[in-house]
């Protein structure tokens, strides 16, 4: 178990909290180097990260020499974590995914850059927008099991199976415009969750 | 700046946020989102769910050792910096990333694109290779002032996104972070604004040119 001490406290974990959340132990790897947090994040995220690269095609061992590699950033990326932005588990899969494209595509991963003065600015308003990270991943994993399943299924396939829509749609013979409107509609269902405030 | 009104939509978007989409199409959806707010917005929400995911996939255990032999890995890491490395200052450029890591070495002392490397389509409409692979060929496509394009339908995806300039086809006219898609269905007949057109276009799959003229064009962007 990991202890509470009093560094860990910090605004992002009500004191209520029996155990520090993932975001919590993610800064402290960040800010401290923390060890022994950093063994409860890979408790957490290894064995998943495990099951998301088999879906992806590889086999046992080369699936675990790839979690050591993402779980290898996450150390080394800790301090870049802002627990505002995104739940430890949405920035880990970022990770992954990352990582994933460059060494089983061997391929980049085009991104945009946040501090890049020529990004068209966001207007104003939309910083009220911004998703609370960790207050809505709650939310969103409830409204993920209440999806209807066609749904929730094709959401898996289009994240787990390295394949865009048309690919699934040909694939397994389900017309491109049902994938595309499965989708969308699982789409609409979570952003309402995402939304949602309390 | 006007914000784009032409959008992957949310099925492109989910494909780019859980990492399907190949090196060429993921560079056009990102140009796209630096002009793009409001897809920049939809991404954050579809990598929400990319982490949500994640965290309900059914665990597999690790072998023994795992955790221990990266324990001591992270014995041998160098302590990191206090904080990230200092960025080096963006090259000079009017493209934003990550379009401008793709243009390294092609731009000129003002940040325009060079006038060489440069290869002959048709008259007054000229390309340049970024990427080539198995996937498809994604190039920057100059065309100057009314030029047309033969009318042309597309064996597979094409995604075309306006850096400068614009054109206009049988559904709408297209400014600058405007992406639009091309698939087996759409038949058009693109011509560039009196001002010229600079895209970005890359090809999923062969593009199939109609008519006896496209017949002719299509000897000169297969691959």
């Amino acid at each position: 178990m990991f202890p509470l001490n009093g560094t860990m406290q910090d605004q992002h974990t009500p004191a209520a909290d029996t155990a520090p959340s993932l975001e919590t132990l993610l800064v402290a790897v960040g800010r401290e180097r923390d060890k022994q947090a950093f063994g409860v994040l890979f408790g957490h995220f290894a064995p998943r990260l495990k099951t998301y690269l088999r879906r992806l095609g590889c086999d046992s061992g080369a699936a675990e020499e790839l979690v050591q590699e993402v779980m290898l950033l996450v150390w080394r990326r800790a301090e870049t974590y802002d627990p505002r932005h995104a739940s430890a588990g949405t920035w880990v899969f970022t990770i992954a995914r990352n990582k994933r494209i460059d060494v089983l595509r061997r391929e980049q991963r085009p991104e945009i850059d946040p501090d890049d003065p020529a990004l068209v600015p966001e207007p104003d308003e939309s910083a009220d927008r911004r998703i609370e990270a960790k207050e809505s991943s709650g939310r969103l994993r409830a409204a993920l099991k209440d999806l209807p399943p066609e749904q929730a299924e094709l959401l898996r396939m289009a994240y787990f199976e390295d394949k865009p829509h048309s690919v699934i749609s040909a694939e397994h013979g389900i017309p491109l415009g049902t994938v595309k409107s499965r989708l969308r509609l699982a789409m609409e269902r979570l952003r309402r969750s995402l939304k949602d405030v309390g | 700046m006007n914000r784009p009104s032409h959008h992957p939509g949310d099925t492109l978007l989910i494909d780019y946020a859980g990492g399907a989409l190949c090196e060429g199409a993921s560079l056009a959806v990102a140009t796209h989102m630096a002009f793009c707010p409001a897809c920049r917005h939809a991404v954050t929400e579809m990598e929400a769910i990319g982490g949500a995911l994640l965290d309900d996939l059914e665990p597999e255990p690790l072998s023994d050792g795992c955790l221990e032999a990266l324990m001591a890995r992270l014995d041998h890491e160098r302590p990191a910096p206090c904080r990230p490395a200092v960025k080096p200052s963006p090259e000079k450029s009017r493209y934003p990333e990550p379009l401008r890591s793709y243009l390294r070495g092609r731009l000129d002392g003002e940040g325009q694109i060079g006038e060489g490397g440069w290869r002959f389509l048709q008259p007054g409409m000229r390309c340049m290779d970024l990427l080539s692979g198995p996937n498809g060929t994604t190039r920057l496509i100059r065309m100057k002032g009314g030029v047309g394009v033969p009318q042309h339908t597309h064996g597979g995806i094409e995604l075309t996104v306006v850096l400068e300039g614009g054109f206009s086809d049988e559904f709408g006219a297209f400014l600058p972070g405007d992406l639009a898609i091309g698939d087996p269905s759409l038949v058009h007949r693109p011509v560039s604004d009196p001002e010229g057109c600079l895209c970005l276009a890359t090809t999923i799959g062969g593009l199939k040119l109609t008519g006896p003229l496209g017949r002719w064009f299509n000897r000169f962007v297969k691959f």
